[in-house]
């Protein structure tokens, strides 16, 4: 047994079920990506994981218990969570905002101790962005300052870091560095990585572990062979793919792809009922 | 030990101590320059018989149950306010947030109006607790419509939706049962005919709540960044959001009591106050309160100087400095949180 794992596990909102009895185990010590399309509930599953928001049914179990009955400061100490798109006040500098990663371990008025700027310049070192220490988070680049989070989720000293879309909004350079210095993370210092990808080839290519999802239901998981696969693909994202090999990590990747044509009508509409029917309740919940 | 307790990096602690200190020092100069300065004649003199010997003469015991009664109001009026706003900035994430945007002031409003009608045999007290009764009731009103969750679009809309009602509530009752002359007395008055009375009841009250505020202020601080940062640091929302509520509600509902209705003063002083002291609510709090102690003295000493010996509202004193400040929050964006 992995260390996290969810059994059953069911989330909607109001009515409507966007993670559907849902089973996954999430190996220890490995880099995990789901992908799947707009919709499919990757996000709610990991927001579920991690206590964002509230499961219906079913459960999250991480070291033997349900996460629900954990204290919520203790998962602080376990695992860490990177979302969409952070937001920090304006002026907020990188120190101060990295060092808002020792709140869990803080008690009272917040007072930091050695430990703490110990913890705190190591995230910085690690992620190289102990140069901008002074700087305000306002100020840096998109790749920056994601890396900046990045030492945030860090300083939290977590064995889990989970990253929703961590590379959205950053060119592929940036995209690049940011997924090496988890992949660094992983190799060095073995932390279990668990990420929203909507890049494919990312996805396979710095994947141990694969979950691809659908209509809130695992459709494959496995290696990235067993995921990227044109069954799969087709299944999921309704693509007729062609997968190949890089030439250089020699991971599997989508060469080249094309909608299925006789299937475009219906997903098309299916679509449309879909994107109306979620919209106005993701609204809400933002 | 360094100076640098709680914040990152040594220098920004000893600056910090540097800006407590000089912000204190002006507080202190306003407070009594507010007590000093009047349509009366008084001297530093009579000031220190007032504060050490009431009894002695006619200006030592006006300034005793004048002006010092009404500086002291001020003081802790402007500092609620103050720190009620930030509060509400932090939470919400919305720059414009005021206790007056979510209902707070118009409920605390439409409880005076219903105590001056149904029950004028009331004790100072007895108005005080209908205050925060309303403030509360006024504020969930607006999160019942509003939304589930602090989208700062909706809570703004149904914070003036909810507002106008309840202020056309009091108008209604006032003018219903005929007490709307008292009901204006009140909440239009300002600072103006404050007693020890009065403030013995309210200022317990406000300091208690300024001093929970600071307590919860580091939660605050995680808070203000947005809801899914702080549950993954460990943040208990449920609670921290409850707490800070009463705290508002208090807060705001204590000032309603003591001198009515103050736009601007709790949207303005944390914008002020950050541009100072940056984004850290342990330090945003404090300075707010001694910036909104300073700031409501200031704007009642030029309500009862600029026309003097006449008073002028210091609502239209305080609506004249805050309106220019609000424009220029809102050409300047959202970036100013």
């Amino acid at each position: 047994m992995p260390r996290l794992y969810t059994e059953q596990l069911s989330v909607g909102y109001g009515e409507r079920v966007i993670v559907d009895r849902l089973t996954v185990h999430i190996p220890d010590e490995k880099i995990t990506t789901i992908i799947g399309p707009n919709g499919c509930g990757k996000s709610t599953l990991l927001k579920a994981m991690t206590r964002i928001i509230r499961h219906q049914e079913g459960a999250v179990i991480l070291d033997g218990k349900q996460i629900s009955q954990e204290h919520t400061k203790l998962l602080a100490q376990k695992m860490a969570i990177l979302p969409q798109t952070p937001e920090s006040p304006g002026g907020l500098t990188v120190g101060e905002l990295v060092s808002y990663g020792r709140f869990p371990y803080q008690k009272g008025f917040g007072r930091l101790t050695k430990r703490d700027y110990e913890v705190i310049d190591w995230a910085l070192e690690v992620t190289g962005t102990i140069d901008f220490k002074h700087r305000s988070v306002d100020s840096l680049s998109g790749g920056q300052r994601q890396r900046v989070w990045i030492a945030m989720a860090l300083a939290q000293e977590t064995n889990i870091i989970f990253l929703d879309e961590p590379t959205t909004y950053l060119d592929m350079a940036h995209q690049l560095e940011v997924l090496e210095l988890l992949q660094r993370l992983n190799h060095e210092q073995k932390r279990t990585i668990v990420m929203v990808l909507h890049d494919l080839n990312q996805a396979a290519r710095f994947a141990d572990y694969m979950i691809a999802m659908k209509d809130g239901k695992i459709v494959q998981a496995g290696t990235c062979e067993q995921v990227m696969t044109p069954d799969v693909l087709r299944h999921v994202f309704h693509i007729d793919a062609e997968i190949g090999r890089d030439p250089r990590t020699n991971k599997p990747m989508c060469i080249t792809y094309h909608l299925i044509k006789g299937d475009a009508k219906h997903v098309e509409k299916t679509n449309d009922v879909h994107s109306s029917f979620v919209r106005p309740h993701l609204e809400c919940v933002r | 030990m360094n100076s640098s307790f709680f914040m990152y990096g040594e220098k920004e602690g000893m600056h910090m101590l540097k800006k407590f200190s000089l912000a204190f020092i002006v507080f202190i100069a306003t407070f009594i320059g507010a007590i000093v300065v009047g349509a009366a004649e008084t001297t530093m003199k009579d000031v220190w018989l007032a504060v050490t010997a009431p009894k002695t003469n006619e200006v030592a015991t006006m300034i005793y149950e004048v002006r010092l009664p009404r500086g002291v109001a001020a003081v802790v009026v402007g500092a609620a306010l103050a720190v009620a706003g930030a509060i509400m900035q932090g939470m919400t994430r919305n720059p414009l947030a005021d206790p007056g945007l979510i209902g707070l002031t118009a409920g605390a409003n439409a409880a005076l109006a219903v105590m001056f009608a149904f029950f004028p045999s009331a004790t100072y007290m007895q108005t005080v607790f209908a205050c925060f009764v309303g403030a509360a009731f006024g504020s969930l009103l607006v999160f019942g419509i509003g939304a589930k969750q602090f989208s700062p679009f909706r809570i703004v809309l149904a914070g003036a939706a909810i507002s106008t009602f309840l202020y056309a509530v009091a108008e209604g009752i006032g003018l219903i049962y005929k007490v709307s002359k008292d009901v204006s007395m009140w909440t239009a008055g300002g600072m103006m005919g404050t007693t020890w009375h009065e403030l013995k009841i309210v200022t317990p009250f406000i300091c208690f709540a300024l001093l929970f505020a600071f307590w919860q202020s580091r939660q605050l601080t995680i808070l203000s960044m947005s809801e899914e940062v702080a549950v993954g640091l460990g943040q208990q929302l449920t609670r921290v959001k409850t707490i800070l509520f009463f705290i508002v509600i208090v807060l705001a509902g204590a000032s309603v009591a003591l001198v009515g209705n103050l736009a601007f003063v709790g949207f303005m002083i944390p914008h002020l106050v950050r541009s100072f002291v940056g984004t850290d609510y342990r330090f945003i709090l404090p300075m707010s309160a001694i910036g909104g102690a300073t700031f409501m003295l200031f704007a009642d000493t030029i309500a009862r100087m600029i026309h003097a010996p006449y008073e002028t509202p210091v609502v239209a004193v305080v609506a004249v400095m805050g309106l220019p400040f609000f424009l220029f929050i809102v050409r300047k964006g959202e970036k100013m949180l």
